[in-house]
């Protein structure tokens, strides 16, 4: 693989990330991370529609006239998003019913119509597919790691493996909503902090 | 539920970014200065609005008779997008004051998850006409609510002297954690 | 490689390619939603189902879902309820009553009513309680305040409000929201058997 190639994969996990760096796709990251499960399982479904709208919307954007881009990309997006929504609904329903509304939400994340007008639009199928895949890595270790922050914190446990006794008292803040804004503001800190050393 | 009740639990109880999540983008990013986050809030509650009003309409009129309501998050989203761009022309033409004071943030508010948000909420609820243009404006007035109440936190938060490591995102998101964790006084309230 | 410039955007162009895509996207979701309508109506019926077994212990021989039947609370609020048959004869209702009073909103529950009014139990359908919290209205300790209980000759309010029942610590919101669903659902059974 090239530098360049390296480089477009690497970029989302760590000089990009868009959780800790772009502070992109910030509802879902506060929503649905209230255990290490379900912040992964967003943070797939989330990869996963990255991949096809970037290799869809990299394959055709010579066909695309430049006046009518987004609305193409934005329902090439949102068929991609309901694919997932209709199969997840069939095959995974109870990871389906905790992401909720969230799923749906996949649409106006950010992250992909921004991927896709910032990169798709101007790369190589392979390329694109590259950078898809780094920024959902990206997305998805960002959602797992607070989902894991909070469910330790908050109820105990990591992805359902509870630590603790029946009679404990977890710090439930971290699985209610403030919880959710301060878990992240921690790890934002840390993260920095690690990168800031390897510079 | 009654109407007012839509209000006060949209408002305080279920408030849409503090407990809710939705429009979390704009909470955080307009948030800067109170007068650009009553802007954005006012912008929020004209287009929530109004497209709580044509999504239930092309919902039960378009969607469910021909039996396509898979279609429901393509369609709203491409609805959402039009009426944005319409109202932006539209003030544009007929009301050059307000176009000045909304425009800059009317673009910013088709990326905004919460107008989509609420729009695919209340089909889910089956709410009625009159409950579904209740829930979106009592939604948007929560939004700017929370909005204005956060951009006055940071103003005064932009003239403290703050440790290097909370710069930025970390302090805002703690004040934000800080709010949501006052809204939480109003849980359990009605329903 | 030689960039291609992109299709012109002239009138023609923009339109015929908007609907192409539209029409493709159109295609692609009414393929993948035939193909997942069926599994996804399995799953929700196998939740209630699940919900019904769990509710009446004795076992029933019927389809409830065969005969679902709507019937109306005294303020006409429309329920769904399964009939529970053994050997042809009715012996329970499960009633699939809701309230807006949770810690979250919205709250669905499956209430099993036996014929002579008692409660035989309930189970969450759809919540957002709170976890560990709100939630402990599903566990036994809770649960099973309910069990054989008729409401007409206990006082179904927490024991805060003067009624009879333990709530769960620290959860009295989800717990006058379970006992608010059990009464809707007792409400409809009590109007339904009154027309008979």
């Amino acid at each position: 693989m090239s530098s360049q190639s390296v480089q477009n994969l690497t970029r989302g996990i760590i000089r990009e990330n868009p959780t800790f760096v772009m502070l992109l796709g910030m509802c879902p990251t506060l929503g649905v991370t209230t255990s290490a499960g379900n912040g992964l399982g967003m943070g797939l479904a989330t990869l996963f529609v990255l991949i096809l709208s970037n290799s869809a919307i990299s394959l055709v954007k010579s066909l695309i006239p430049a006046m009518v881009r987004i609305p193409c990309y934005i329902v090439i997006i949102a068929s991609f998003v309901t694919v997932v929504d209709l199969l997840m609904a069939a095959y995974l329903p109870e990871l389906h019913a905790q992401l909720g509304i969230f799923i749906p939400l996949i649409v106006v994340n950010c992250i992909i119509l921004g991927r896709a007008e910032a990169f798709a639009a101007k790369n190589n199928l392979f390329q694109s597919i590259l950078d898809a895949v780094g920024m959902g890595l990206g997305f998805t270790l960002g959602l797992t790691s607070l989902g894991i922050v909070r469910e330790i914190l908050g109820s105990y446990s990591v992805f359902g493996w509870s630590f603790a006794g029946e009679g404990a008292y977890p710090l439930l803040l971290f699985i209610m909503p403030p919880g959710a804004f301060i878990a992240l503001a921690g790890l934002i800190i840390v993260f920095n902090k690690l990168r800031g050393e390897n510079k | 539920m009654s109407y007012l009740m839509i209000f006060i639990a949209a408002i305080f109880v279920n408030n849409i970014v503090l407990s809710q999540f939705l429009g979390i983008c704009p909470f955080l990013g307009v948030s800067k200065k109170i007068s650009t986050a009553l802007g954005m809030g006012f912008a929020v509650m004209f287009v929530m609005t109004l497209s709580a009003i044509v999504t239930f309409l092309i919902y039960y009129k378009l969607l469910v008779p021909y039996e396509l309501t898979f279609m429901i998050t393509v369609v709203f989203i491409l609805v959402i997008a039009a009426l944005v761009q319409m109202v932006e022309i539209i003030l544009k033409k007929v009301s050059p004051p307000l176009y000045q004071a909304l425009g800059i943030f009317l673009p910013l508010i088709t990326t905004n998850c919460a107008v989509l948000g609420i729009a695919i909420l209340s089909i889910q609820k089956k709410f009625g006409l009159l409950s579904s243009v209740c829930y979106g404006l009592a939604n948007a007035m929560g939004f700017t609510l929370a909005i204005v109440l956060f951009a006055g936190l940071r103003e005064r938060m932009s003239r403290t002297k703050l440790p290097a490591a909370v710069k930025g995102a970390p302090i805002a998101l703690i004040t934000a954690g800080l709010l949501s964790m006052a809204f939480m006084g109003f849980a359990g309230i009605g329903g | 490689m030689a960039e291609r410039q992109p299709l012109k955007s002239n009138l023609f162009n923009m339109a015929a390619v908007l609907v192409i895509v539209c029409a493709l996207s159109a295609l692609t979701l009414a393929y993948v939603h035939k193909k997942t309508e069926a599994p996804i109506k399995a799953v929700k019926d196998n939740l209630e189902l699940r919900a019904i077994t769990e509710i009446i212990p004795e076992g029933f021989d019927n389809n409830p879902f065969a005969e679902k039947t709507y019937i109306t609370t005294s303020d006409h609020k429309r329920l769904t309820m399964y009939p529970v048959r053994r050997d042809g004869k009715i012996t329970a209702l499960v009633i699939k009553s809701y309230t807006d009073k949770g810690f979250g909103g919205r709250m669905e529950i499956m209430v099993g009513i036996m014929l002579d009014g008692r409660i035989s139990g309930y189970k969450l359908i759809d919540h957002k309680e709170t976890p560990g919290l709100g939630t402990k209205v599903a566990d036994e300790a809770f649960a099973g305040q309910f069990r054989g209980i008729n409401p007409d000759r206990t006082d179904l309010r927490v024991k805060k409000d003067g009624g009879d029942i333990d709530a769960v610590t620290a959860a009295t919101i989800s717990s006058r929201a379970v006992i608010d669903a059990i009464r809707r659902a007792y409400d409809a059974y009590t109007t339904f058997s009154a027309g008979i």
